[in-house]
């Protein structure tokens, strides 16, 4: 086990908030077209108070810290916000669209020890991505964020979200991080807005298409491994599992001070602005509903073949109804890598059977 | 004969680190090379007395050896081999002149 393997491991076994995704805002220069989020600023932290977070976050144990938006840099305290949260000894990252990085940005990131900084690209092609983020010159603003980070030094990552409209141009993005000497990561995950509505989901890659991405070597390593199907009966280790991090090790603080369990998990658990962190973490009644689940409370996931390797998202899951149930999406990747479906669509599958009418032979009669 | 005994040593956090207490632990992780160390209790009370400006005997001499049941000389050699391997990692900056260094809240 990793060091950092062994740090979660003692955080979920001490009740610790180890890792916070902490959004600054949800105005953003951008408007793309699969995002989740309301852009209307709707009373955002102020700096006072978005530093007193800080400090009890540090109180609290946390230490990998996510910045994040809507677009971070339009916060125009964010260099006291991260200077201040350096000064307690963060790790911080930084998730942004790169388009407002120059080089005196990127300078200012490594002075005050900002090594970390995950930026969204859709496209090698400037009309590709311009045509998501629906901001002209885009893709040429934040090509050049890069390159500023990277001349600092600054391990910068490109976060390429999969789409219909840009599942052919993955390559070129690898190929492009590789020449901008950054890392890349990619995800198939469309998630609904944060109201509810499903409308983004529209641009979630074929199912096809899905399966294709999981069998290049490039992005999963050993494809055997990865499609490998999964073993036929769930150990007791497995079904006393926990589904992820979500609200164990990790949460999520929105720009109005609302903390949920995750950034994918809507789960409204309390307000920083009327309760100190601690108090939410530890007491919050969401919070601590969502501890007690484990794998074999999971209505159709725990007698599902997948169970052991599936990456059920319990957000998702949430937004479909029912944070127990399965998430339709990730039944839909484990189906798309393994080949064998899941027990969430064989269930959908029976229902839909059922709804329709019963063919029914008349035998003749006698 | 030791360095610490002809010139002394003086011992400063890095600023390229991330750090926090986990279960009696210090946990620090290098952001120059991602390098991730867990300090026992020793080793964690020379990284929080390492100001820049008291020599590392003298932390030896009143944090290790007034906590801990170690004579100087054993704590003193066991330190000077702790900071150099820390400094090896960015996680320390280890001078034969005081320090200067931005504060931390930890």
């Amino acid at each position: 086990m990793s060091l950092v393997e062994q740090m979660n491991a003692k955080a979920l076994e001490l009740g610790v908030p180890i890792s916070v995704q902490f959004d600054l805002t949800y105005r953003c220069n951008e408007r793309c077209i699969h995002c989740y989020l309301d852009h209307d600023d709707h009373g955002e932290l102020t700096t006072g108070e978005i530093l007193d977070v800080l400090d009890q976050l540090a109180d609290a144990g946390v230490f990998f810290l996510t910045f994040s938006g809507g677009e971070v840099m339009l916060r125009r305290d964010l260099f006291e916000i991260l200077t201040h949260a350096r000064s307690h000894l963060f790790n911080v990252k930084v998730k942004t669209n790169g388009v407002m990085i120059n080089e005196e940005c990127a300078r200012r990131l490594a002075g005050i020890g900002i090594q970390d900084v995950q930026i969204s690209v859709y496209s090698h092609r400037a009309e590709v991505h311009d045509a998501i983020t629906k901001l002209p010159g885009s893709f040429a603003r934040t090509r050049k964020g890069i390159a500023c980070l990277a001349a600092q030094g600054i391990k910068v990552t490109l976060a390429n979200i999969l789409m219909r409209e840009n599942i052919s141009d993955y390559d070129g993005v690898h190929a492009l991080a590789q020449e901008l000497g950054a890392h890349y990561t990619v995800d198939p995950t469309i998630t609904p807005m944060m109201d509810g509505n499903r409308s983004v989901l529209q641009y979630r890659i074929s199912g096809t298409d899905l399966q294709q991405v999981f069998r290049d070597s490039k992005l999963v390593g050993n494809v055997e491994e990865f499609c490998a199907p999964p073993e036929a009966i769930a150990g007791d280790d497995v079904l006393d599992g926990y589904p992820c991090s979500a609200g164990h090790t990790a949460c999520y603080i929105s720009p109005y001070g609302d903390v949920f369990p995750c950034v994918q998990f809507p789960l409204p658990s309390g307000n920083v602005r009327r309760q100190r962190f601690l108090d939410i973490w530890r007491h919050s009644p969401e919070l601590q509903e969502v501890r007690g689940i484990r794998a074999r409370d999971l209505s159709t996931c725990s007698g599902c073949s997948h169970v052991g390797s599936c990456t059920r998202c319990p957000g998702l899951a949430y937004l479909e109804g029912d944070m127990r149930g399965p998430s339709t999406a990730d039944c839909e990747k484990s189906f798309r890598r393994t080949g064998m479906p899941s027990a969430g669509m064989l269930r959908s599958n029976i229902g839909r059977a059922s709804s329709t009418p019963l063919v029914q032979i008349q035998l003749p009669s006698v | 004969m030791s360095a610490s005994a002809t010139k002394p040593l003086y011992v400063a956090t890095s600023s390229a680190i991330a750090a926090r207490m986990l279960g009696g632990e210090m946990m620090v992780m290098s952001l120059r090379d991602s390098t991730f160390f867990t300090l026992n209790e020793v080793a964690t009370v020379i990284w929080r007395s390492a100001d820049g400006s008291t020599a590392l005997s003298d932390i030896v001499r009143h944090s290790v050896c007034g906590e801990f049941d170690v004579d100087f000389e054993t704590a003193q050699r066991d330190a000077e081999e702790l900071v150099n391997r820390l400094a090896e990692h960015g996680i320390l900056t280890v001078s034969d002149q005081p320090i200067q260094q931005p504060p931390t809240h930890l």
